[in-house]
């Protein structure tokens, strides 16, 4: 049970101590996991940051729960996810009940167009980052576009899209496209 | 009802956004489509205070579509809802890390995965595009093409693409700068 509150409270302050998520929380990670607790060596976080890329959801959550169920088992995989989404909860809950009164008065609603074009940017930018590491070749290039495109015209379920992409990748490892 | 809903709108989310946080996007506009729970618009400023606060994007972005749609239950359970998948997945996983890692369907999956995920997000980008940098209501209206660019805020992104890529001394800087910075432009110019 102790253990359980203490990787409760590390993951929360993990999550607290994270702005974006992904690569911002790995110096958090190996301060609080790796050198003032000693719950996981630099090598195993690693290891478990490369597993998060290869699982779908968040890689911050991924980690949580890896690093709780090695310390604790199933229950401590749990109470560490719940620990590092519990920051999340309160203060995106206070925002957004603030931000819902303000939302009418003009000045506020000005702020967010501008705001909004900066969200632009930031998913241009966020493409660009994660181009480099998924779209190695002319096949990867092949399927990143037709996605783009198919996801633009049409209106299909992501869902689609990602069982189709994992069974492409596997085929295309197959014909031995991949790589050229 | 709707909660039940939330909870499964998010469960299939985390069970199927792969590449981290900005990955639920794509997810987030479909459920917006078919659910018409909140607008572009709405997820886009979800985006910005997603970025500007602690915790990890995903979550935050769930948390927020959560308390949008329902208020505090709705929050809690969204969250749940994504986490919920990748605590199963991972329980699983961790039990056969070493040969997860290694195994070459797993590796030839992702290698698909990766692009698709870049793709949809992209186009995801595509709709934030239409809401922020594009007045398609006017050029409706009007018919002039000029009119269809909001070009205040196409000068904005101009100058945003600048110092977040090419300035040597910003490039680095976190996000909630340019937001911050750009929430004060979008109030001076009334955008």
């Amino acid at each position: 049970m102790r253990k359980l509150l203490d990787l409760f409270l590390a993951f929360a302050k993990v999550g607290v101590m994270t702005f974006g998520g992904g690569y911002a929380m790995l110096p958090i990670l190996e301060r609080e996991i790796v050198e003032n607790k000693g719950w996981a060596t630099r090598e195993e976080l690693m290891d478990y940051y490369a597993v998060g890329q290869c699982t779908p959801g968040v890689i911050a959550v991924n980690t949580a729960t890896f690093v709780g169920y090695r310390t604790a088992g199933n229950l401590g995989g749990i109470a560490a996810t719940l620990g590092v989404v519990f920051p999340s909860l309160i203060i995106i809950c206070l925002i957004a009940g603030v931000l819902t009164n303000f939302a009418e008065i003009p000045a506020v609603k000005s702020a967010f167009a501008g705001i909004r074009v900066c969200v632009c940017v930031l998913i241009f930018n966020a493409v660009v980052k994660l181009w480099k590491g998924a779209v190695p070749d002319k096949a990867a290039l092949l399927l990143c576009l037709a996605v783009f495109v198919l996801s633009v015209f049409l209106d299909l379920s992501p869902i689609v899209f990602v069982v189709f992409c994992a069974a492409a990748g596997i085929l295309f490892t197959r014909l031995g496209v991949r790589g050229e | 009802m709707i909660l039940l809903q939330l909870f499964w709108e998010f469960f299939k989310t985390g069970l199927f956004a792969v590449g981290g946080g900005m990955a639920t996007l794509p997810f987030l506009y479909d459920i917006s489509a078919r659910t018409g729970w909140y607008t572009t618009a709405q997820l886009a400023d979800m985006i910005a205070v997603s970025e500007s606060t602690p915790g990890p994007i995903g979550v935050n972005m769930a948390t927020y579509v959560g308390f949008t749609t329902a208020g505090i239950p709705g929050a809690v359970i969204a969250t749940l809802g994504l986490v919920t998948p990748e605590i199963l997945i991972i329980l699983i996983i961790a039990r056969v890390l070493a040969s997860f890692r290694q195994n070459k369907y797993v590796d030839a999956a992702f290698y698909g995965l990766r692009p698709c995920s870049v793709g949809l997000i992209a186009a995801a980008g595509v709709l934030v595009v239409k809401v922020s940098l594009l007045n398609l209501e006017r050029f409706g209206v009007t018919g002039a093409i000029l009119d269809a660019f909001n070009w205040k805020a196409i000068a904005l992104a101009a100058v945003l693409l600048v110092f977040t890529r090419l300035v040597k001394q910003t490039k680095k800087l976190h996000p909630i700068f340019f937001i911050l910075a750009s929430a004060v432009i979008g109030v001076v110019f009334s955008f």
